[in-house]
C-alpha cells in the first residue's frame, strides 16, 4: 500500500524540508555539546541556539529574550495557560480565564483542568456559523479578575482565521494578557509582533516543514509566568531541560524558509485550495458543504462536512485510494464522536460526524487535486447510496 | 514465498478486504491471503455491545480495545493496512433489535445468521466492493467451490468447526466475491499456521456467540433492553392443565428442562410457546419430537428453487446433527421439511439448513407453530406430493 500517496494532511504535519535536514545535520554527531556546558564544545552548541533564537526573533519582530524553545506546540500552550494563570493568582491579579469552544485540545483540555482541579474560573466562548469568535462575546465575558484571554489565530479543523488582532487589542485595553495558539497560522503571514497585541504565542515547527519534537512559545518580556516545569534555569526559567540543539536549529531554519518563501507558497496552494472549495460542493450538491469561513481562512486549508456520512469511513476509503486526509471526528479505534468544532458551528447531527479536512502543501499538484476531487466525489456518492439503502431496509 | 519477502502491493491476484476480529481464524485468513499474493486490507468492524454490567467479562465480547490491539498487531506483522469501521449503529438497529423483536414474538433467533446476512456479507461486502476490492474474506470454516453451475457452499473440512449453517443466506452474487481462506484446515492446523507466521494470537481461546452481551446472560439482556413488559403466564401441559407460572415467554427456549419451577413425575420440557395465550406448553421428551417444520425467508444458494421435493439432511440448530428429511419448496420463499425420524427441539426462529452431503443447499428460519397450523392444509397437501 506504499503507493505514491497524495498527502493532503499538512495541517497535521509536513515533511521536513531538505534544507532543514541539512541545517540540523552537524548537531547530532559533530557539534553535540550541551549549551549549558562551560567548555568550547558547549559554547558551540550555545552559539547555535543563540543564532537560532535571534533568527526566530527577527522573523517575528520581537526581542530574542521573548523566544522560549519547548518540546511541542501542546507544551507551549500548557506553559502559557498554566504559567499565566498561576502567576496571576499568586500576585492577586485575577482568577478568570477566557478561551473559545474551538481551541485545540492542548488549550481546551488545559483550561478545563485549570477550572476543574485548580479552582480557576473559565469562560468558553461560542463561535459564529463560520467558526469565528465574535468580539462582542469576548467583551461581554471580560471580568475585573480576568487574567488571560486565549484564542487561537486560526482553527485547525475548519481553517477560519480568528479576529486575533481585535481580540488582542481588546485584551490590552483592559490590561488583560492575550495568548494565541498560532500553530496553524504562523507560516501563512508576515509577523510584526512589536506592534501586534499578542503577549504569548504558540508555534509548532513541524507544521511548516520543520522537525517534530520542538515547539516555540513567544513570551513578551516582562510577562509574569510561573513555570510548570521547574529545574535548571533554561529558557529564562520557563522550561527546564537540556536544550535540543539540532531541533532548535531546524526550527529556526524552517521558520526562516517559511518567511522567505511565504508568497511563493501561498501562490501555490491558494488556487489548489480554491478548486477543492468550489468543485467538491458543486459535484456533490446536498451532500457536501464547506465548513469554516469562505474567505477568511488558511491559504492551504479546505474543510467540508458530508451529510449523513462518517468522516471515519471517508478517510478509510480515501486512504485505500491513496489519499491521506483528516477528519475532525476520526479516530483509530472505530469510536468516532461528533466533531465538537462542527457542533460549535451550529451544524446538526447529520453533519457533525462527516467532517473532512484537506490541507495542502508545497508538493501538491493540480493533477493530484483533480484526482482527489474525482475520487472523493465517487466515494461520497457510493457511501451515500449504500447508507441510504441500509436506512431504507430499516 | 515467505511472508517477509512478499510484496502485497505488486499483485495481479486482486484486492481483498479481510474482516479481522483479533481472533486466530481471521488472523490466519489474512496471513494466508498475503502469502498467496493478494493485496490485503485488514478491516475490523466495531459492533455495538452492551456496556459492562457486573464483573468484567470483557474477554467474551467482540471489538474490545484488546481485540483491536491484537488485530492491529497481526496487521502490522503482516505489513497490511488496518482500519476500524464504526458499525455500531447499524449493528444495533439490524441485529440487536432483531434479536429483541424475535424473542418478543416467541421465537429464538440466531443473531450470527442475521449478522452474516445483513452486516458481514451485505454492509461490509458492499463497502469492500466500493473500495475496489475484488473479494471480502473472513475466517469462517466453510468452503466455496466454483463449478459450471455456479458457486457451491460446502461444509468446512473440520466438521467440528463447520460454520456453513450460519452462512446459508449467501447468494451467488455474494459468493462470487467471498473468500474463506482457512476452509481447508482444522482448528489445530490453523493454530499451527498462526505459530508458523509468528502471530501472537495463535493460542487465543474461542470467542463466544452473542458477542453483544456483557455477561452472556441473554435473559437479563432482554429484561434490561426490551421495551415490552414481560407478563407472567401459565405453564400448561398438553391437556391444558396449569402446572405452574412462567416469568415471561422470552425467557424460555424450546427443549428447556431446567428452571421451570414445576415438580412432576417425569421430566418436562418446553414444547412450544403459545403467544396468543401467553402460555408455555410443556410435556415429556417424546412430545418434543417434531416430524415437520416450515421455514420462511428460504435462500437456495444455487439461485434455483427445486421444482419438486428433494431429499436432504437438515440441521435445525448450529450444533445439531443433520437429520434426513424431505424438503418441499412452497411459495413465498417458504419450504416444508418432513423429517424421516422425529427431530427434537425444533425451535421457531432458529435456521433450518438443508444439506446434500457436504454441500449446503440453503435454508430459512423456522416459523412459529401457530403460523404453521394456519396453513396446515396447504402444507399437508404439498407434502403428500401434489406438486411432485
Amino acid at each position: 500500500m506504499q503507493r505514491n500517496t497524495i498527502y493532503l494532511d499538512h495541517s497535521a504535519t509536513t515533511p521536513v524540508h531538505p534544507a532543514v535536514v541539512e541545517a540540523m545535520a552537524p548537531y547530532w554527531t559533530e557539534q553535540y555539546g550541551n549549551p549549558s556546558s562551560h567548555h568550547r564544545t558547549g559554547y558551540i552548541a550555545a552559539r547555535a541556539v543563540s543564532v537560532a533564537r535571534s533568527r526566530v526573533a527577527d522573523i517575528l519582530g520581537v526581542d530574542p529574550d521573548a523566544i522560549v524553545f519547548t518540546g511541542c506546540g501542546s507544551e507551549s500552550n500548557n506553559i502559557a495557560l498554566r504559567g499565566v494563570m498561576t502567576a496571576a493568582r499568586a500576585a492577586g491579579r485575577g482568577n478568570h480565564l477566557i478561551t473559545s469552544a474551538i481551541e485545540h485540545s492542548a488549550v481546551l483540555a488545559t483550561a478545563r483542568q485549570l477550572r476543574d482541579y485548580f479552582g480557576f474560573d473559565l469562560t468558553i466562548l461560542p463561535v459564529d456559523e463560520f467558526g469565528r469568535v465574535r468580539l462582542a462575546d469576548v467583551e461581554a465575558a471580560i471580568r475585573p479578575d480576568t487574567a488571560l484571554i486565549s484564542v487561537m489565530a486560526a482553527n485547525n479543523e475548519v481553517g477560519s482565521i480568528q479576529p486575533w488582532q481585535e481580540i488582542g487589542a481588546l485584551a490590552r485595553s483592559h490590561g488583560i494578557l492575550f495568548h494565541t495558539d498560532a500553530v496553524q497560522l504562523i507560516a501563512s503571514r508576515k509577523w510584526g509582533l512589536a506592534s501586534e497585541p499578542i503577549d504569548l504565542m504558540t508555534i509548532a515547527p513541524h507544521k511548516f516543514y520543520g522537525p517534530k519534537g520542538v515547539g516555540i512559545l513567544v513570551v513578551r518580556p516582562g510577562t509574569e509566568i510561573i513555570t510548570s516545569q521547574s529545574g535548571g534555569g533554561h529558557e529564562g526559567g520557563l522550561r527546564a531541560g537540556t536544550l535540543n540543539v539540532p531541533l532548535i536549529v531546524g526550527a529556526a531554519e524552517a521558520l526562516s524558509l517559511a518567511a522567505t518563501e511565504l508568497d511563493q507558497r501561498r501562490d501555490h496552494v491558494i488556487p489548489l485550495r480554491n478548486r477543492l472549495l468550489t468543485e467538491l460542493p458543486a459535484a456533490l450538491p446536498d451532500l457536501c458543504i464547506v465548513t469554516g469561513h469562505p474567505a477568511e481562512r488558511l491559504p492551504h486549508h479546505a474543510s467540508f462536512a458530508f451529510r449523513g456520512l462518517s468522516g471515519n469511513d471517508l478517510l478509510i476509503h480515501l486512504d485505500v485510494a491513496g489519499i491521506a486526509a483528516s477528519s475532525g471526528s476520526a479516530c483509530s479505534s472505530g469510536d468516532p464522536k461528533p466533531s465538537a468544532v462542527l457542533e460549535a458551528l451550529g451544524l446538526g447531527p447529520e453533519w457533525t460526524k462527516g467532517g473532512l479536512r484537506l490541507t495542502l502543501g508545497i508538493h501538491n499538484t493540480a493533477g493530484e487535486i483533480e484526482y482527489t476531487v474525482k475520487t472523493l466525489t465517487a466515494i461520497a456518492r457510493d457511501l451515500a447510496a449504500l447508507e441510504a439503502a441500509f436506512v431504507t431496509a430499516y | 514465498m515467505s511472508i517477509l519477502t512478499s510484496t502485497p502491493n505488486q499483485t495481479d491476484k486482486g484486492r481483498v478486504v479481510v474482516a479481522m476480529s483479533g481472533g486466530v481464524d481471521s488472523s490466519v485468513a489474512a496471513a494466508l491471503l498475503v502469502e498467496q499474493g493478494y493485496e490485503v486490507i485488514g478491516m475490523m468492524m466495531r459492533l455495538w455491545s452492551e456496556a459492562s454490567v457486573g464483573p468484567a467479562t470483557a474477554t467474551n465480547r467482540c471489538c474490545t480495545p484488546d481485540q483491536m490491539a491484537d488485530a492491529r498487531r497481526v496487521a502490522d506483522k503482516l505489513g497490511i493496512p488496518f482500519y476500524v469501521a464504526d458499525v455500531r449503529q447499524q449493528f444495533r438497529q439490524a441485529i440487536v433489535q432483531f434479536f429483541l423483536d424475535e424473542h418478543e414474538a416467541g421465537r429464538t433467533p440466531n443473531p450470527c445468521v442475521e449478522c452474516n446476512r445483513q452486516i458481514r456479507f451485505t454492509y461490509l461486502l458492499e463497502r469492500a466492493l466500493a473500495m475496489d476490492a475484488d473479494f471480502l474474506a473472513t475466517g469462517h470454516y466453510a468452503r466455496i467451490e466454483s463449478t459450471s453451475n455456479g458457486y457451491v457452499l460446502m461444509q468446512g473440512l473440520d466438521l467440528n468447526k463447520d460454520q456453513s449453517y450460519v452462512l446459508h443466506t449467501l447468494r451467488q452474487d455474494q459468493l462470487a466475491h467471498v473468500l474463506f481462506p482457512i476452509s481447508s484446515y482444522t482448528k489445530d492446523e490453523v493454530r499451527e499456521i498462526a505459530r508458523r507466521f509468528g502471530l501472537s494470537v495463535a493460542s487465543k481461546r474461542e470467542s463466544q456467540d452473542l458477542c453483544f452481551l456483557s455477561d452472556g446472560d441473554y435473559r437479563r439482556f432482554i429484561r434490561d433492553n426490551s421495551i415490552q413488559i414481560h407478563q407472567p403466564g401459565p405453564i400448561l401441559d398438553l391437556d391444558g392443565h396449569e402446572l405452574g407460572r412462567h416469568q415471561g415467554l422470552p425467557f424460555y427456549t424450546i427443549g428447556q428442562r431446567k428452571g421451570l419451577g414445576i415438580a412432576a413425575a417425569e421430566p418436562l420440557f418446553v414444547l412450544r410457546k403459545d403467544t396468543a395465550r401467553n402460555a408455555l406448553i410443556v410435556g415429556p421428551r417424546d412430545s418434543l419430537g417434531a416430524r415437520e417444520l416450515v421455514a420462511e425467508g428460504v435462500n437456495w444458494i444455487s439461485g434455483i428453487i427445486p421444482t419438486s421435493p428433494i431429499t436432504a439432511q437438515v440441521k435445525i440448530r448450529y450444533k445439531a446433527a443433520p437429520i434426513p428429511a424431505t424438503v418441499t419448496p412452497l411459495g413465498g420463499e417458504r419450504a416444508h421439511v418432513r423429517f424421516d425420524e422425529p427431530a427434537f427441539g425444533v425451535t421457531p426462529g432458529q435456521a433450518a439448513v438443508f444439506y446434500d452431503g457436504s454441500v449446503c443447499l440453503g435454508g430459512g428460519l423456522i416459523i412459529n407453530d401457530d403460523a404453521r397450523e394456519e396453513e396446515g392444509h396447504l402444507i399437508s397437501g404439498i407434502a403428500e406430493g401434489i406438486r411432485g
